[in-house]
């Protein structure tokens, strides 16, 4: 009784500073986002959906073989049969698991390693900063293609060196940008105090930096992925990527390429190599798109800088 | 001395260094080769004595400083080794020297990149500065979506596009670019037309969306608003005040370009099954031939470096702060 006549001074202010909780922010946001990363928001989430559930939608094996090579487009294969009569569709949905969660793997590599590294230069500087600075600077002057190829030539084409090679080549570019955003924070009054505090290096990074600079972070790596997925399905197509038969988008290309000179007489045949391809496009582009809305929401300019 | 002259000096000698240790990662790829390559090189049947002699001749029984020094002087003087194919395990060389198979392959790359470069350039310009110029128009956005969509494609989608329109359904442009030394000049062009315009659209992408993002930069900085605010005339303030300032990004942005179009060649000429250094270093790679996969990857790094301090060179001359120093 006596608790329901009393005065809360706590639950007053407490009422008063209930805040829009992170989800209802984000749906806010959502609601008011542009028609394109609307689309991008969707294709990115039938992507994820078909490549976490490929094994249930698949209605073939991976790598299962059928007795027409080059079959037409019919009930049994929807996109028709490989050059060695792998069902191109089931290899499709395969090929979304292979190709994405070794991009995304790649991707978060790359910014354990450049993202890890930048924050590290910014807040120690000195003679570290300088070393990897400098380091960056002589990785970058090589094409990275050229350069995963020479690597690639070294340690041979397994899914395992493709991470890691192309995660370390990719990692330059996260450093720059991570040291670079990183650097305007550092000397900020709180990042001083935390040093004075004597906190560890791991903590000042986790703490104090990373929550101020995630908003550029976060595009990059949208566009990083994006360029990745671009890489590795370029290296795939080279035939220096994804070996077979691990499913995978680049790789399908190549292997029914020559299927688009029977364009006359039958456009589906000439449809089989065009539709990974497209798989890989759909995706970037979609990326791209919702990239372009969080760039322009966080960084309040209505330009690309 | 004129400062310019200190500032441009500096950037040729950083350029110097760079090449320097670009060249020290690509030397030392060699090192990294699992020590049984020999083996893999000549053949199981090689005998002790014909791997011994493979060694010799590269060097291997040398410590790595003084084989690094010889391939740089050896390279310097236009010999890039011999190539790891069509050797056999009974020591019979029917080898042939990095340089005669890269020549005739990198004028082919050169007239494929500068056909692409002779379109792509202007457009891009073109496209890039009436895009920031009329900013937020219909023009604008619709030139804007199309382009990040062809950036979000892999080369090799727009290139079967093309093939799949210009040579089997409507036209009958070539879709293999078979080329060689005796091919005239505008059969030669012919055959290009399908690559070339594959390079085309991926990097007028990049290098209109690079020229709007520079110039709309531009456009807003404060001695820009000032001129507008004197009240003269839309084109002085663009001939007078912006162009000036302008020649730095452009020159960067069609450096970067031109670098870029260097690299994008290599999945353009397996499409195309075009006879180009590109084609030649994937194939080298699937072989695992060192000395010719070190060769392409030199001389594509240096023309990336290259392009770059040429770049930062025009936008240090052409700097007006720089020009006039107080």
């Amino acid at each position: 009784m006596s608790q329901s006549n009393a005065y809360s001074a706590t639950a007053e202010v407490g009422q008063l500073r209930e805040r829009r909780s992170r989800w209802e922010t984000i749906k806010l946001e959502l609601r008011k986002a542009p028609i394109s990363a609307w689309f991008g928001f969707i294709v990115i989430g039938c992507y994820l959906f078909v490549a976490l559930f490929s094994p249930l939608l698949a209605p073939h094996g991976e790598a299962e073989i059928f007795k027409t090579p080059f079959a037409p487009w019919d009930a049994k294969h929807i996109l028709g049969t490989d050059q060695i009569g792998r069902d191109v569709f089931s290899r499709l949905i395969y090929g979304a698991t292979n190709t994405i969660g070794i991009a995304l793997a790649t991707t978060l590599l790359s910014f354990l390693i450049g993202g890890g590294l930048g924050l590290a230069a910014a807040i120690t500087g000195g003679w570290l900063d300088q070393l990897l600075s400098r380091f960056v600077d002589v990785l970058m002057a090589i094409p990275s293609l050229i350069f995963a190829l020479m690597l690639l030539t070294i340690f041979g084409s397994s899914i395992f060196s493709l991470i890691c090679i192309i995660a370390v080549l990719d990692s330059t570019r996260v450093f720059r940008l991570t040291r670079s955003v990183a650097i305007n924070v550092t000397v900020m009054d709180y990042v001083e105090a935390a040093k004075l505090r004597g906190e560890k290096l791991g903590w000042i990074m986790r703490r104090e930096i990373l929550p101020n600079i995630m908003p550029p972070l976060i595009a990059e790596f949208g566009l990083r992925f994006s360029f990745v997925f671009l890489t590795i399905a370029a290296l795939s197509f080279l035939g220096l990527g994804i070996q077979p038969p691990t499913a995978d988008w680049g790789s399908m290309v190549r292997d029914n390429a020559s299927m688009i000179q029977f364009a006359k007489y039958d456009i589906t045949a000439a449809m089989t190599p065009m539709i990974p391809a497209a798989a890989i496009a759909l995706l970037t582009v979609a990326v791209n798109f919702v990239v372009d809305w969080f760039l322009h929401k966080t960084s309040g300019l209505n330009d690309e800088h | 001395m004129h400062p310019i002259l200190g500032t441009v000096l500096q950037r040729i000698l950083l350029g110097v260094v760079t090449l320097f240790f670009v060249s020290l990662i690509i030397f030392s790829a060699i090192e990294f080769l699992p020590g049984d390559f020999t083996q893999a090189v000549l053949g199981q049947a090689a005998t002790e004595e014909t791997v011994a002699a493979f060694r010799k001749e590269l060097g291997l029984d040398q410590p790595a400083p003084v084989r690094y020094m010889e391939w740089i002087q050896a390279v310097m003087s236009g010999d890039l080794g011999t190539s790891f194919s069509g050797r056999n395990a009974s020591g019979i060389d029917r080898s042939r020297s990095v340089v005669d198979l890269i020549e005739p392959r990198l004028w082919n790359t050169l007239f494929l990149a500068a056909m692409a470069a002779i379109v792509a350039v202007p457009l891009a310009l073109f496209l890039g500065i009436t895009a920031a110029l009329y900013r937020n128009s219909v023009y604008d956005r619709v030139v804007n979506a199309s382009t990040l969509t062809t950036i979000s494609f892999p080369e090799f989608f727009v290139a079967y596009i093309l093939i799949l329109f210009m040579s089997q359904l409507w036209f009958d442009f070539p879709a293999i670019a078979s080329v060689n030394a005796e091919t005239p000049f505008w059969e030669r062009v012919y055959k290009c037309i399908l690559p070339a315009l594959t390079m085309t659209l991926v990097i007028v992408a990049h290098m209109m969306r690079m020229t709007r993002a520079a110039i709309i930069n531009l456009l807003a900085s404060p001695y820009i608003e000032m001129a507008r605010l004197k009240g003269i005339s839309k084109s002085q303030v663009i001939l007078r005040h912006a162009l000036p300032n302008a020649w730095a990004p452009i020159a960067t942005v069609i450096a970067f370009n031109l670098a870029y179009l260097v690299v994008g060649v290599v999945v353009v000429e397996v499409v195309f099954v075009y006879p180009g250094i590109g084609q030649l270093m994937v194939n080298s790679v699937t072989t695992r031939d060192i000395p010719v996969v070190q060769a392409c990857a030199l001389i594509f790094a240096a023309t990336y470096i290259i392009l770059n301090l040429i770049a930062d060179i025009i936008g240090i001359v052409t700097n007006p702060r720089l020009l006039h120093p107080r």
